[in-house]
């Protein structure tokens, strides 16, 4: 429910940015949310009907799957063919002396924990930016074709295919590449500087670049539903401007805010190839070892993994709804 | 699957095509006749090196063979003819993967009688030695231990020659480091210069694990750490080691980055952002391409080598087999072993693909001799200025020096444990 509304409302004010229709907006996704509640009950059997193609790709396509990863996860392989009967190796396999080695981590847990690391930095950058970048999308900019004239420049990024552009980062960040060929020929450094690419640094800038649009169009769509009358009322209440920001812009900017979180984390969390491409290889991640588990043959303990890693978005995804109550908010 | 929609295809195909054929032949005698006209189709599944257009273009000149490639990455062959034979009518895979395929029952054994050069492939297949008579290395999945079948529907290698062959072979070639000479500016001899702290963030190897850590244990061989008694079958304890040589490797910071596509080593190289690395021979060509000096170094300690070659479904009958074997016999005709030569890669019979080459041609490309004139790519496009030599030289040179196959592990569960443990590290 939660994710259908998102995908729409992030439509709706780019469909229709002008600051008046913000509060028309807001009430249309109220009653649409919650059409069973409000209406009278000849509704009832339309409304099955109305979410049953719904219903039916999100059996089909993420629960039937989504069943079978948990099945499989719990058979027991050999080289060539996965074998179904119950056993619990791949799990036992992932968490092999993860306690008994404490205080050294085992490879899950260092894994785990370097993709939160990357996950937690690159949610505060892209969370930065992309406040700012909405605020001003939002409150500075008048005209709906500016808007989405600027709005097309942040989707650039996407412009071209994963590979190429990761790729045509060694030019620019490379040991021969145009930063450091600039600051050595200017003087700034005598070595060139080898953290530039293949290194964290990479993979978080990477990262950033990438997803922070998934932060912008959110929050840009919250604060779009903001009634300015309420942040004419703060100033005329003798607010300043960081305490309008404060106690009125980003209270009721909170769902978009959230919603954002949520498509930076669960991103970061799965994402294998950019960090695999711009790290070189060489820092591991979750899905990076599914990846390599699933080119070896070894279905059941990719499965697992990818179970655990679902657990563990969950719980990243709970704990952000504990902190704004999306359903309602919006 | 396949017994249900073959003959839906077929009776749909006769039903279009025959709509003809049964005005004046009558609905009876069409069935036949359209099966015989039948589009001459092979569905070709392996990976997109090995599947070149010009290729596909001559078979059609020559046999009428429409060939479908469905290229795929390596892994991905083994793991498509595991769990969905029916999506190809000929396989091209290496000689490795043999191990995990043929248990799963999805392989038939290639009839040699049916093959016209059978008897013409190159011995390093058949025994394990030049056609000179000399031995060579058989660590790893060697192509001679797992060549014959007890019968055509054996899951079990034979120990003997027999009439039944598991995969006829396309291409082979000997692996080693490529190096940029520009950068290093001195010999390189050994594949300890991998782990040199001269070249401290500017070497690279391979992230397939199976061949990463033979690449790696070269290299601890190499250094006098410890010498396997087989390379390509390691125990959990000479794992550990190799691992552990290359881990403390890394967290000294030795490597600038790990590759896993043909691309990414022919960047890493060409950037300059590495100057040793384990390579393949067509990326070195790629990287000289673009008019940068890199050599694919023969080292003291020899190569490691693989092959591939071509593999029959399990539901490989009828008419598609017949196709099959004319497109197999076709390959080792000849053409298709120069074009191969051509690009640096080896052919499986000899004297056919020398048939079709010029004499300067084969003198370059297997016996090492300096080029008489400019040397050219099936394409065209210029590799080699006259006077140059082959990096390694001569075939006898080249593949008499391997010491190790390309394998699959009787550990390679553990392996890919550990392997993942090392790019964690």
């Amino acid at each position: 429910m939660t994710e259908q509304i998102s995908l729409r409302d992030a439509v709706v004010p780019a469909a229709e940015p002008s600051p008046r229709s913000g509060e028309g907006a807001r009430r249309a996704s109220r009653t649409a949310g919650g059409p069973g509640h409000g209406t009278a009950k000849p509704i009832e059997a339309p409304a099955w009907l109305q979410i049953a193609p719904f219903a039916a790709i999100f059996v089909v396509f993420f629960l039937v799957p989504l069943g079978l990863t948990v099945m499989v996860s719990f058979w027991d392989y050999n080289e060539y063919q996965i074998l179904p009967a119950f056993t619990v190796r791949s799990y036992a396999e992932i968490f092999e002396g993860c306690i008994a080695k404490l205080p050294e981590l085992c490879v899950t847990f260092k894994t785990y924990l370097s993709t939160l690391k990357f996950c937690l930095t690159v949610w505060l950058i892209t969370l930065v930016i992309g406040f700012f970048v909405a605020y001003f999308l939002a409150f500075y900019v008048r005209s709906t074709a500016v808007q989405v004239a600027l709005f097309l420049i942040c989707t650039i990024p996407f412009w071209t295919s994963n590979i190429i552009r990761t790729i045509s980062w060694i030019p620019l960040l490379g040991r021969n590449g145009l930063i450091n060929s600039t600051l050595v020929r200017i003087g700034a450094i005598q070595q060139p500087i080898e953290w530039l690419i293949y290194s964290d640094f990479s993979v978080i800038m990477s990262l950033v670049h990438l997803y922070t649009l998934f932060m912008i169009v959110p929050i840009f769509n919250s604060m779009m539903r903001i009634d300015r009358a309420l942040v004419e009322a703060a100033y005329d209440g003798g607010a300043s401007g960081w305490q309008t920001l404060w106690n009125v812009v980003i209270p009721l900017a909170k769902p978009g805010i959230v919603i954002g979180s949520i498509f930076v984390v669960t991103i970061v969390m799965g994402d294998f190839v950019t960090v695999g491409v711009m790290g070189g290889q060489q820092i591991a991640s979750v899905g990076k070892i599914i990846n390599t588990q699933m080119q070896a043959l070894q279905f059941p303990p990719a499965a697992a993994n990818s179970v655990i890693l679902l657990i563990a978005v969950l719980f990243v995804i709970w704990g952000l709804t504990r902190l704004v109550d999306i359903r309602k908010e919006l | 699957m396949s017994k249900t929609t073959r003959p839906a295809g077929l009776t749909r195909r006769s039903v279009v095509k025959g709509a003809g054929a049964a005005v004046t032949a009558g609905a009876i005698t069409g069935f036949p006749a359209v099966h015989a006209q039948e589009p001459k189709v092979l569905r070709y599944l392996g990976t997109a090196v090995n599947q070149s257009s010009a290729i596909a273009k001559k078979v059609k000149e020559d046999t009428g063979i429409t060939i479908e490639y469905i290229p795929v990455t390596t892994d991905e062959v083994t793991k498509r003819a595991i769990t969905q034979p029916n999506s190809f009518d000929i396989l091209d895979e290496e000689y490795f993967s043999l191990k995990k395929v043929l248990p799963s029952g999805n392989l038939l054994g290639i009839d040699a009688k049916r093959i016209k050069n059978a008897d013409k492939i190159t011995p390093i297949f058949t025994k394990g030695e030049l056609p000179s008579g000399k031995k060579i290395g058989d660590q790893g999945t060697a192509p001679k231990k797992v060549f014959y079948l007890e019968g055509p529907n054996s899951k079990t290698f034979a120990s003997q020659p027999t009439e039944w062959i598991t995969l006829i072979p396309t291409v082979y070639n000997a692996d080693t480091l490529g190096i940029r000479p520009d950068l290093i500016k001195r010999p390189i001899e050994s594949w300890k210069e991998l782990l040199n702290p001269e070249f401290k963030g500017k070497a690279a190897l391979l992230n397939i694990p199976s061949i990463g850590i033979m690449d790696a244990a070269l290299v601890v061989e190499a250094m006098g750490l410890h010498t396997y008694a087989d390379k390509g079958n390691m125990t959990r304890a000479e794992i550990d080691l190799t691992m552990k040589v290359m881990t403390d490797a890394k967290k000294a910071g030795q490597f600038r980055a790990f590759w896993q596509d043909f691309n990414e080593s022919v960047n890493l190289m060409a950037s300059g952002e590495v100057v040793i690395q384990s390579m393949w021979s067509p990326a070195v060509t790629a990287v000289r391409s673009k008019g940068i000096a890199c050599t694919y170094q023969p080292l003291k300690e020899g190569y490691r080598a693989w092959a591939a070659g071509f593999g029959a479904p399990r539901t490989l009958t009828g008419r598609k087999a017949d196709l099959a074997y004319e497109f197999i016999n076709w390959f080792l005709d000849g053409w298709a072993g120069a074009f191969l030569n051509r690009q640096g890669y080896y052919s499986a019979v000899l004297e056919t693909a020398k048939s079709k080459m010029e004499p300067y041609e084969w003198a370059y490309w297997m016996e090492g001799k300096p080029a008489e004139k400019d040397i050219l790519a099936p394409d065209g496009t210029l590799l080699e200025k006259a006077g140059a030599v082959r990096d390694g030289g001569s075939y006898e040179q080249r593949m008499g020096s391997v010491v190790c196959w390309n394998s699959v592990m009787d550990e390679n569960d553990y392996l890919v444990k550990k392997w993942n443990e090392f790019i964690a590290a």
